[in-house]
């Protein structure tokens, strides 16, 4: 299992050929309380960098990039009712939805723990 | 006991005496619903004597449901209200890209003349031939103000004129059989409503970065054209307070790569009287009267935003309009050839017509000018006065209307932007525009426009740096708790947008759907 990061802040959890996205902790933050979320549906067909989700936070709304090509197998239905799990637990309740890997080669190009924690230092 | 329609007794029902406490000044306003019964009606209706329905079958057959008050009750509960209210007519209006200008009383003394204000919009043009002539010449002076080729006044408001100058771009570029070009050009420093016109029309919209100076780099826009791009929509003044200094190598740049260059007026109060954008190379820009023209900013309505048009788009402006003919004045109703249908029925909101105008004759173009420089001096007032604890993003040109501010003056007092504007009602002024633009981080824009005194500039500014004070000596507390001197305290505003009450409910029903 190894988590991966982008730019814009999504992390991606891959596990064999799935993986599980959401945001990070630092975009929780940043963004403050999460009211809304909008999903995606099971089954689309995304490229690497296509809108996937939108988060909407009192703030702002924010799309929400696929960091990685591939189907779209489960969504998090459980933010319909309770998208604060985004801000209280980013990276394990809250997470937005998993996606089969087509282009797995594709992880290598996304940030690393250290990486990521270098830029939002 | 007479009986209404609805079969409910005339009478006060159990009205509550509404402010509560003694609260004359200050009151506690319930709901409608809350101060009568819905059992009685407040309104003595003579008895219906012609049972014969004449609906057919239509007429309502369930309870009206609504509260039964006398004409006094309803009426003192709006007043109540409205003294909750805030105004541009209780006090200073800082809030930054909105122009919240004085609404002169002579516009109104005007929007009240029975040529306009008891007319319709069906009854026949020879007997509207005043109201025609005041549109004719509104719209004369738009063209004039702008240096532009056509105007379509009817617009209602300023996203709806900015979708309009869109589709005349749409419709031109069509026309010419190019209707591939499916990209528009959205600065970063453009309003919201840009990118989300663009999107509902089709267009994919693309970012152009802003340079470190908060304005538009003319490289960056001939970067991103190609074949693909429609057009660009660039707001001039931008929303960072700055004129942008390469706006005409800009449009010549879309031009040459065979695009519009869309304007968002939105800030034109800036420039009016002083810089004629089609001067600049736009080819259509929208122009709020509410803000620019001094029109009521109103309760989201009514607003009007017409839509100047450079000659390469006038053929494409839509009905109606007043044309001149020999005879007097005619309205053209119908569209010929390529242009655009009706974007609104009838011919638009005429009050704010004839209020627009009102302002333009009594200022005169010295004396609209002089308010545009006014409103820019004032901007540069409040910036100069501040910027000494107030940290200013981009302090190396002079602002145009408005000031910016960001909110690193603030960091490590544990005060946000908005804890600051929430602080700022406790003082007498309604807040600055909080988080917008987007650039920068916190962003307080502030703009006061023409109609402040210096006296009230001060005013706001020994405010302004009396609570910067406040909160870089540490007193936290004063800003998290704020409004205390406010009708309401802070709202919740996640448990509002997660849970939004919308419709009101009876109390028993809302107590039968929790069992």
């Amino acid at each position: 299992m190894t988590t991966k990061y982008t730019t814009d802040h999504e992390y991606i959890r891959v596990e064999g050929a799935t993986g599980t996205v959401g945001i990070t902790l630092y975009a929780q933050e940043q963004l403050g309380d999460i009211v809304f979320v909008e999903l995606p549906s099971v089954g689309k067909v995304m490229k690497k960098g296509d809108e996937a989700a939108v988060v909407e936070s009192v703030k702002a709304a924010s799309e929400i990039y696929s960091p990685v090509s591939g189907t779209v197998t489960e969504i998090n239905t459980a933010l319909n009712g309770e998208p604060g799990l985004v801000n209280q637990d980013p990276h394990d309740g809250g997470w937005i939805f998993k996606i089969q890997l087509s282009t797995p080669t594709e992880l290598d190009g996304l940030l690393g723990e250290a990486d990521y924690a270098e830029l939002t230092k | 006991m007479s009986m209404n329609t609805q079969g409910r007794p005339t009478g006060t029902g159990n009205v509550t005496s509404s402010p509560a406490n003694g609260a004359a000044l200050l009151p506690n306003e319930p709901l409608l619903f809350e101060i009568g019964d819905t059992e009685h009606s407040g309104v003595d209706l003579p008895d219906v004597s012609i049972k014969r329905d004449r609906l057919g079958g239509f007429s309502r057959t369930l309870p009206l449901d609504l509260a039964g008050l006398t004409e006094p009750e309803a009426m003192r509960h709006y007043v109540r209200l409205s003294r909750l209210n805030y105004s541009i007519d209780s006090g200073m209006y800082p809030l930054g890209s909105c122009t919240m200008k004085h609404n002169p009383r002579l516009n109104e003394k005007m929007a009240r003349l029975p040529g306009f204000a008891d007319i319709h919009p069906l009854q026949p043009v020879s007997t509207v031939q005043g109201a025609l002539a005041l549109m004719d010449q509104l719209a004369h002076w738009l063209m004039t103000l702008t240096n532009t080729a056509a105007v379509a006044l009817s617009p209602k408001a300023g996203a709806h004129g900015e979708l309009l100058g869109m589709m005349a771009i749409k419709a031109a570029q069509t026309a010419r059989g190019e209707g591939h070009r499916k990209v528009v050009l959205v600065p970063e420093s453009a309003h919201g409503t840009n990118p989300a016109t663009a999107a509902f029309l089709g267009y994919s919209v693309k970012a152009i970065p802003a340079r470190a100076d908060g304005t538009v780099d003319v490289t960056a826009v001939r970067e991103a054209l190609s074949p693909d791009v429609a057009a660009i929509m660039l707001t001039n003044p931008n929303t960072c307070g700055l004129f942008e200094p390469q706006v005409i190598e800009i449009a010549e740049a879309v031009h040459d790569a065979g695009a519009f260059f869309y304007c968002d007026g939105a800030n034109f109060n800036a420039i009016m009287g002083v810089v004629r954008p089609g001067d600049l190379g736009i080819d259509a820009m929208h122009i709020n009267l509410h803000k620019t023209f001094s029109t009521p900013h109103g309760g989201g309505g009514p607003g009007a935003g017409p839509v100047v048009l450079s000659a390469a788009l006038a053929p494409f402006a839509p009905v109606p309009f007043v044309q001149r003919t020999e005879s007097g004045l005619e309205l053209v109703e119908h569209s010929e050839g390529e242009a655009l249908g009706r974007i609104t029925a009838f011919q638009g909101q005429m009050g704010m017509y004839v209020r627009a105008l009102t302002y333009m004759l009594s200022h005169g173009s010295d004396g609209l000018a002089q308010a545009a420089k006014d409103a820019v001096l004032n901007a540069n007032y409040v910036k100069a006065r501040l910027q000494t604890v107030f940290s200013v993003p981009f302090p190396d040109q002079p602002c145009m209307h408005e000031a910016l501010f960001d909110d690193s003056f603030l960091n490590q007092t544990g005060v946000s932007t908005l804890d600051f504007a929430k602080a700022l009602i406790d003082k007498g002024f309604h807040p600055m525009t909080m988080y917008f633009p987007l650039v920068v981080h916190g962003a307080m824009l502030v703009e006061p426009t023409e109609s402040e005194s210096k006296q009230t500039l001060d005013q706001f500014c020994d405010v302004m740096l009396e609570l910067a004070s406040d909160a870089i000596a540490g007193n936290m507390q004063n800003f998290l708790s704020a409004p205390v001197n406010a009708p309401r305290r802070r709202m919740d505003e996640t448990r509002a947008a997660r849970s939004p009450i919308l419709k009101w409910e009876r109390e028993e029903v809302v107590s039968e759907a929790a069992q």
